[in-house]
């Protein structure tokens, strides 16, 4: 390890908007609009400061018009622009798809390459807090299986930069999620293995690269977002019976790093995947898919831990009882040892 | 403002490349689809929406713009896109699916992209006036020159994107002008049994921003308003909201047996065909001779003919294409 390295530990929310204002620094065409990010700051903190900085034309607050502004980005973005768009909650694509995959999806596609959508759409998902079924849920694979946008989502402040500088620069739509119980806002709980070291200046985390957070060689955990920690502790607590997990943060769904999954599990045999999104036809269904059709010899039948197909109930003892979480993760893999 | 000499010849010739297109397209795309019709045959398969009759609304505004102007356009794009100046050949080859069409076949005759002349159109009702509002937005932002104009059917007034994107437009200002093609029907249903006041053009005052509207189908009138709204929208005076009775001459879209019709609607409606009404207008003002009227008919027909001969001509893209320019 380096030593006497100054550790600047950040949350995602301030990483996220560190990037942003790099990038706003360097390029004239970046822009921010969304709903109550310019003075407030972002709802979940993720555009503080930036009002400040930049004013109210290139950090801009918009009417309640997903729907209209979202639209908007891809006209800007197709002019020229480099625009940063929040849907505030994931939960809310439902007033506003058809101009985000219907359009920002697809127009790259439909004019031969010849058009851009250079938007970065940032939207916070995640429950855990008693929000409920239409502010709580995370629709990874609703996002990451339309064809056309890429799909990003960080487990921690590092690559919460690192994602969102190389999001802005991709000449791409990049969904940029965000989990609320990582974002380091003390009202929502705090993921605390999620606010770490993060270098000041600029730099890149490539879209479409997995990251092994930790190695091992008994069992494979994939993880997205809360997912990752989530293995992570139930790594802790598989290492103190013996077995050694290794755990991998996906860090975007598209382009999906297939190979370091195949790899990883070729090498353990086991494989869980961890997704806070609804278990069916999902992303925990895809990575499993994965490893099947490459034949990848398998000593136990895959598991997963994913959030039940139900809505996501108000009630803390129902939602927390169909949350993910490491016990889950340790029963799964207590499963494939009874099975093997 | 009224037009000059060359504006009225101009947007004269539009009217008849863009008419004489659509009965071309109309004869091919029943190419291979009788006896039996089945929109997937022959060389034109999918969707077909003719722009017959709507001629005005497209040369009366594009008249007033320039390439580096914004145009988005709807299912029935074909007037608009010839008005704007977008690339006929290519786009003929890409309503026949042709690897040399605008976008190697990839869109089609509902997505018709030309950056060369900031020209879109999409299929779905009312989606092109957020993009026209962002690319208003670009240009304030930029400080660089230019309007937007988003076409849309009187059926989109009545989608969300409307409300939204005029508010969103009027309360930034943008220069962005929302031009509605009222041709009286949403696929079968009449504007009276959808839409809960006759005119649209009253919404606008729900946003503060001026609204028209243009009776008659007429180009000339057409381009007066457009003329004043677009050096509105130019001297960064925000928004303008232009609704235009016009008339579709021909169905929905192909194989549309338009039974919803009234008895007699349909010749009224070509008794009121706006091309022989402008060319009426040039003799009756402009010493329009039967000479140089027949030169300029001509001239539009060669230029569709050669466009479509392309089209023919051109190859199939590779089905494995098809994998290609997802992203950028």
């Amino acid at each position: 390890m380096t030593v006497a390295t100054k550790e600047r530990k950040l949350t995602i929310a301030r990483a996220m908007a560190e990037a942003i204002a790099q990038e706003m620094r360097v390029d004239e065409r970046v822009f921010v609009m969304g709903e109550d990010i310019g003075p407030l700051g972002g709802v979940f903190g993720n555009t503080r400061g930036l009002h400040d900085e930049f004013g109210s034309e290139r950090v801009r607050d918009t009417p309640i018009s997903e729907t209209a502004f979202m639209g908007a980005a891809v006209g800007a973005a197709s002019d020229g622009m480099r625009p940063i768009v929040e849907l505030m909650f994931v939960d809310f694509f439902g007033v506003c798809f058809d101009a985000i995959y219907n359009l920002m999806a697809k127009n790259t596609y439909f004019s031969g390459g010849k058009v851009q959508v250079p938007v970065v759409l940032m939207t916070s998902t995640g429950g855990g807090y008693s929000d409920a079924g239409q502010h709580s849920q995370c629709l990874h694979a609703t996002f990451a299986h339309l064809p056309g946008m890429k799909v990003v989502a960080p487990s921690n402040a590092y690559d919460a930069k690192g994602l969102m500088t190389a999001a802005i620069r991709d000449n791409n739509p990049v969904i940029f999620m965000f989990h609320k119980a990582l974002q380091g806002m003390g009202w929502l709980g705090t993921e605390k293995d999620a606010i770490v070291h993060v270098p000041e200046a600029s730099y890149t985390v490539p879209i479409g690269k997995a990251a092994v957070v930790q190695e091992g060689t008994d069992v494979t955990i994939v993880g997205i977002t809360s997912g990752v920690h989530h293995g992570i502790k139930a790594a802790r607590k598989l290492a103190e019976r013996g077995v050694s997990a290794e755990v991998i943060d996906l860090r975007s769904l598209v382009p999906l790093d297939r190979d370091t999954v195949i790899e990883s599990v070729r090498k353990t045999g086991r494989l869980i995947v961890v997704d806070e999104d609804y278990q069916s036809y999902g992303v925990s269904g895809e990575i499993i898919c994965t490893v099947a059709e490459q034949g990848v010899a398998l000593k136990a039948a895959p598991q997963r831990v994913a959030y039940p197909d139900i809505p996501i109930p108000f009630s803390r003892p129902m939602e927390q009882w169909a949350l993910p979480n490491a016990d889950k993760i340790i029963a799964a893999y207590e499963l494939m040892e009874n099975n093997a | 403002m009224k037009p000059n000499r060359t504006q009225k010849l101009w947007m004269y010739e539009q009217m008849h490349t863009s008419r004489y297109f659509e009965e071309c397209i109309e004869k091919i795309y029943m190419e291979g689809k009788s006896p039996a019709f089945n929109m997937a045959n022959g060389p034109i398969p999918g969707e077909m929406h003719l722009s017959n009759g709507q001629e005005p609304c497209a040369v009366g505004v594009c008249a007033h713009l320039e390439a580096g102007d914004v145009v988005t356009s709807t299912h029935r794009p074909h007037h608009v896109a010839i008005a704007k100046g977008v690339d006929l050949d290519g786009m003929t080859a890409e309503i026949f699916g042709k690897k040399t069409g605008l976008s190697g076949g990839r869109g089609g005759h509902m997505h018709i992209f030309d950056a060369d002349v900031n020209f879109s159109c999409s299929g779905i009702i009312a989606e092109g006036m957020g993009p026209a509002v962002g690319a208003a937005l670009s240009r304030q932002l930029q400080k660089k020159a230019g309007v937007a104009v988003a076409f849309l059917g009187e059926g989109a007034a009545n989608q969300g994107a409307f409300h939204e994107s005029l508010n969103l437009a009027a309360v930034w200002k943008l220069p962005v002008i929302f031009v509605i093609e009222d041709n009286a029907w949403g696929i079968s249903v009449a504007k009276s049994t959808s839409t809960a006041i006759e005119h649209n053009d009253a919404r606008a005052a729900a946003y503060g921003i001026p609204g028209h509207y243009i009776p008659g189908n007429d180009p000339l009138a057409i381009f007066e308003v457009a003329g004043e709204a677009i050096d509105r929208a130019r001297r960064g005076e925000g928004p303008s909201l232009i609704e235009i009775e016009t008339y579709r001459l021909a169905g929905h879209f192909m194989g549309d047996a338009e039974g919803y019709r009234p008895d007699g609607e349909k010749e009224a409606l070509f008794a009121r065909d706006p091309i022989p009404k402008m060319r009426q207008h040039l003799i009756d003002t402009e010493s329009w001779t039967e000479e140089q009227d027949q030169e300029l008919v001509q001239r539009s027909h060669e230029r569709v003919d050669l466009a479509i001969q392309f089209a023919r001509d051109s190859e199939y893209p590779a089905p494995e294409e098809a994998m290609e320019k997802v992203f950028a």
